[in-house]
């Protein structure tokens, strides 16, 4: 297809003349549908203006519905009235311009006293011309803006022109200046649009230069001023304050005046927007397609809003004709036009401040103009940028560690309501017919389409017809079933993986399920987030989203090179407690564990020990470490510092460590990692697979559980905390304040002496959290849930624990001890100037123990801010990356690694300058030479 | 150039930019089958591109040195 590239737009308003032009129709009636249930001729819902009525056609074009666009229609006001969306441009340039000969008010006159005039006149040596001038009370002066040629043209000059031609005497009036800003203003205009940039910082200057100006310098009449009497009213103020209003008759005559040559001045184009235009005597009707009457059920006809607010208009405008032809007051008239301009102005916007909105009948506003297209479900933002689609659904989701990562179970109930379109060929005729069989029951079908284009709803009573009925040619809108290849998806989408193709798996139940290792990706949790789904519907669709979206090939991050598929929670704890030590299982343990996983040799024991079933014999067994290693790739030799110890994978066994988040962890793991590169994204799903499985056997055996009690230090234990760590380290604070104030404190580099104080207190009294945490962690000893979880990276940290267990710790606003309050404290609850630990922020007690009055404060003072700062973050983070997308959406690389834009311009003569693809990479390195001279050399070479 | 002046082309942080041949050019063309107006650009205000001289037509070389791919050849066209 051959496309074409946009030059330019251009705005510009609608004359009478050409609204007239492109008018198929004088809509004259308020009436929609005659009588005999057709459309009234000349009505709104005139048959010119297009169709909705299925068997009709236009008489315009001829088309039926669907075929015919719809043509725009007219109304003839009966008296001119403003167009609200003008409305402050229509004051702006009235104020711009002479009352009297309509040019732009310019050259900074100043309007003066007669007194004043006598004056000047006395002092001033007059040219013989100009005494003459002033005899005749004629003066010749150019009309022209150009005044630097004389013209000969004769004035008569009344006396606002004996005045002017006294400024331009005096000298204090150049204007040859004001024609040279003139020039001057008019080149920049042209300027700006040249680069087709704002021409409204220009123009202002015009406006400003207006404002100061009150006698015309081409007529010499003085200007009054004009009050913009919001929304469309116009009142003209004389010096004596006498108020005039400008009706809109008197409003357009003057725009009228504004000559061709001056509407430039205000960055307009005179042929395609003469201000005059603003101001409308003919209304255009848009075609009925734009505002289509429902049917309700009851078969009772719905008009569209913007139906009811013309019928208002046409109404009205008939009225004011009969009255005006009828002779009524000048009060009615008046009455009637104000009431006309109020229709015509909430038809375009219904939401104009200081007026009543329109209501319905029922009393709902009305959506007109303005209220379709703006907003978050306007025109722009809700149908153009961004539309609802078919074939997608949304529910809650929640965990299934026994589904592969690659796939999502599918409640039986949407699964029935989503559907792939199947041509019916000759090799999937009889499955398709089985299908079509079962109806509406699951795997079955919702429509058919015969090769006549006609679509058939398959319902209790036809499908055994339509599946006998069913051939080559037609098409089947078939329920999607396991197997099928669909998008998943959960917002906000800040990264590719927020999208993967997943396969379906029909369950029972109502959610969406997924395995908790695909949670990272799409940053999910089960805490009732919801996800969306789409089913693809062409054959290059699904083999996109199989080769460049499926899951596997996502493990890999391009952010980092890293995994960020992978083990968390309870996967990692599982295989934390299998591996930690030498546990030893009977081969029935073995085999339970390794249930759901695809292992068929269990391979030769490590040993034999007594059965701990009680019978006295010996017994083979295996470790929790060899059970790990079955599902190790063959062959993997890998080395890596845990989070505990090294790891160390020989052959595919694991020799020593423990298996901990650095291993298997998302984000992390170093042995996802290597399979993904070294055997391929199949390996490396089937082994995320087999971890999760096999953590969470274990996991379920050997038993896990984290409670309030779990916090419980002993009684020994809390006293040390609070003698050791928090007694100690508050004498230590009272001993610095002490300091400080007996002048005894050394300055640190750099630092006043407050400061100086303020940075060894938070020292102080973070050693103090740290050492209350470590002795709460001796306390709680290795076996606790909590310290398991931590260590392993399972989930929560050491400092998580310590705030529960032991001690909360200082509070900060800014990286300082919390001071802000009252003045000299931050809390009535102590003396002023306490320096002290508690007096500013220091919480000793732990969450578990509770924490006092003037604690609870100091942490949510705290919190305060940490909760400020994530909502601050988010937003801006959310705008800057809205803006990299808009700026890089359309780059593309093309086939020999540029990267271009649309126009095939090169932004970049090889993509990232190395042609790397970052997910292929390690780390931010495009290959990792250490790695590849250890495959080489072989394993054994150290690390 | 002024006396006393250090060149900015002698900073570790400016790339090495040089003006190419018509040979060169054609090639380059050639290469990547576009015109010289599809190639990324560089305004002849440029600090390096007054340096060197370079007039508005000219296409620069850019060598860069490149974490990951070594070395690195950018060409822009100099622009107004
Ligand atoms: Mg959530
Ligand atoms: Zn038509
Ligand atoms: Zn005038």
């Amino acid at each position: 297809m051959r496309t074409k590239r946009i030059k330019g737009i251009k705005f510009g308003l609608l004359s009478p003349k050409e609204i007239r032009k492109m008018s198929a129709a004088k809509i004259v009636t308020a009436d929609t549908y005659g009588e005999d249930g057709f459309p009234m001729e000349m009505g709104l819902v005139n048959q010119r203006i297009g169709v909705i009525d299925p068997g009709l056609r236009c008489k315009t074009c001829g088309g039926r519905m669907g075929e015919c666009p719809g043509h725009f229609g007219h109304i003839e006001l009966a008296a001119p009235v403003i167009h609200v969306g003008y409305a402050k441009l229509i004051y702006r340039m009235l104020s711009a311009t002479c009352r009297k000969c309509g040019r732009v008010l310019q050259g900074c006159l100043f309007s003066v006293t007669d007194a004043e005039i006598e004056r000047e006149l006395n002092k001033r040596v007059i040219s013989e011309k100009l005494r003459n001038a002033f005899k005749t009370k004629a003066y010749p002066l150019s009309s022209n803006a150009d005044v630097t040629k004389e013209k000969d043209d004769k004035w008569v000059i009344t006396d606002d022109k004996e005045k002017f031609i006294i400024r331009i005497v005096d000298g204090k009036l150049n204007i040859y200046d004001a024609v040279k800003v003139r020039k001057r203003i008019l080149e920049e205009i042209e300027e700006q649009k040249k680069k087709q940039a704002n021409v409204g910082e220009v123009v202002k200057q015009v406006f400003k230069e207006a404002a100061k100006t009150d006698v015309c310098m081409y007529c010499g009449e003085r200007q009054k001023v004009i009050k913009y009497d919001k929304p469309t009213a116009y009142v003209e103020i004389d010096e004596e304050e006498k108020k005039r209003r400008l009706m809109p008759t008197d409003v357009r005559e003057r725009l009228e005046r504004i000559p061709d040559e001056d509407i430039a001045l205000f960055g307009m184009d005179p042929k395609s927007a003469r201000p005059e235009w603003m101001v409308l005597m003919v209304l255009p009707v848009p075609p009925v397609t734009a505002r289509p009457s429902i049917t309700l059920e009851s078969g009772q006809r719905s008009e569209d809003d913007l139906t009811h607010k013309l019928v208002d208009i046409i109404r009205i405008n008939q009225r004011f004709m009969e009255n005006r032809d009828a002779g009524a007051p000048q009060l009615i008239i008046e009455d009637l036009w104000e009431l006309l301009q109020y229709h015509v102005s909430t038809y375009f916007d219904n939401e104009i401040p200081r007026l009543p909105p329109a209501r319905h009948r029922s009393g709902r506003p009305l959506k007109t103009m303005t209220q379709r297209l703006k907003g978050k479900e306007g025109r722009f933002r809700g149908s153009l940028s961004g539309k609802r689609v078919n074939f997608s659904a949304r529910t809650v989701i929640s965990p299934n560690p026994d589904i592969d990562i690659d796939e999502v179970g599918v409640p039986e109930e949407i699964a029935k309501e989503l559907t792939i379109t199947v041509n019916v060929t000759e090799r999937n005729l009889k499955p398709i017919k089985a299908t079509v069989r079962r109806g509406r029951k699951h795997p079955g079908a919702n429509y058919v389409r015969r090769p006549d284009g006609k679509k058939v709803k398959v319902t209790e009573i036809n499908y055994e017809a339509l599946a006998d009925e069913v051939d080559i040619g037609w098409a089947v809108e078939r329920h999607i079933r396991d197997g099928d290849i669909v998008l998943f998806n959960r917002q906000p989408s800040l990264h590719r993986m927020s999208i993967m193709a997943h396969y379906v798996r029909v369950m029972p139940g109502k959610t969406f399920r997924l395995n908790p290792a695909v949670c990272p990706p799409y940053n999910a949790d089960y805490d009732g987030d919801e996800m969306n789904l789409h089913v693809l519907q062409t054959e290059e669709a699904r083999a996109e989203a199989k080769i460049l979206m499926a899951v596997p090939q996502n493990i890999i991050s391009p952010r980092f090179g890293r995994p960020i598929i992978g083990g968390i929670h309870d996967y990692v704890t599982g295989l934390f407690l299998l591996t930690r030590g030498e546990k030893k299982f009977e081969r029935e343990e073995v085999l339970g564990v390794l249930r759901n996983i695809d292992i068929d040799d269990l391979g030769e024991p490590a040993g034999t020990f007594k059965s701990p079933s009680g019978i006295d014999i010996e017994v083979p067994y295996w470790t929790g470490k060899q059970i790990f290693g079955m599902i190790l790739p063959k062959g993997l030799n890998l080395q890596f510092r845990g989070k505990i110890d090294d790891v160390i994978i020989r052959e595919g066994e694991l020799v020593s460590g423990v298996i901990d988040e650095m291993a298997i962890g998302s984000f992390k793991g170093r042995i996802i990692d290597r399979i993904f590169r070294q055997y391929g994204e199949e390996e490396a799903k089937r082994f995320i697979k087999d971890v999760s499985r096999l953590a969470i056997n274990y996991i379920l055996q050997a038993g896990f559980s984290f409670g309030i009690s779990d916090e419980d230090i002993p009684r020994e234990g809390k006293e040390q905390i609070r003698e050791e760590a928090v007694h100690e380290a508050e004498k230590k604070v009272d001993e610095l304040i002490r300091a400080y104030e007996a002048e005894e404190l050394e300055a640190l580099p750099g630092r006043a002496l407050e400061e100086t104080l303020e940075l060894l207190i938070m020292q102080e009294l973070g050693r103090a959290r740290d050492d209350a945490g470590d002795i709460a962690e001796k306390y709680l000893g290795i076996e606790n849930a909590g310290v398991l979880m931590a260590k392993s990276g399972a989930r929560g940290s050491i400092l998580n624990l310590t705030q529960m267990a032991a001690c909360v710790g200082q509070q900060s606003v800014r990286g300082e001890r919390i001071k802000r309050g009252y003045q000299g404290r931050t809390l009535p609850h102590f003396k002023p100037d306490d320096r002290s630990a508690n007096a500013h922020g220091f919480v000793r007690s732990s969450f578990k123990d509770g924490l006092s009055p003037t604690e609870y404060f100091f942490h949510a003072v705290g919190g305060r801010e940490a909760l400020v700062d994530t909502a601050v973050r988010t937003s801006q983070s959310g705008y800057f990356q809205r803006r990299l997308i808009n700026a890089l959406q359309d780059l593309e690389v093309k086939n020999d690694g540029t990267v271009r834009e649309t126009r095939d311009t090169i932004v970049q003569l090889k993509y990232g300058e190395d042609s790397a693809d970052p997910s292929k990479g390690d780390y931010g390195k495009v290959i990792d030479i250490d790695e590849v001279i250890r495959e080489a050399v072989g394993a054994e070479v150290g690390t | 150039m002024k006396k006393g002046k250090i060149s900015i082309l002698k900073h570790e942080l400016v790339s090495k930019h040089e003006i190419i041949g018509e040979g060169e050019v054609k090639g380059l063309l050639n290469k990547y089958k576009i015109k010289k107006e599809q190639l990324p650009k560089i305004k002849s205000s440029d600090p390096v591109i007054k340096e060197i001289k370079a007039e508005v037509g000219d296409i620069v070389k850019i060598t860069r040195r490149s974490r990951t791919a070594g070395k690195f050849l950018s060409y822009r066209l100099v622009i107004e």
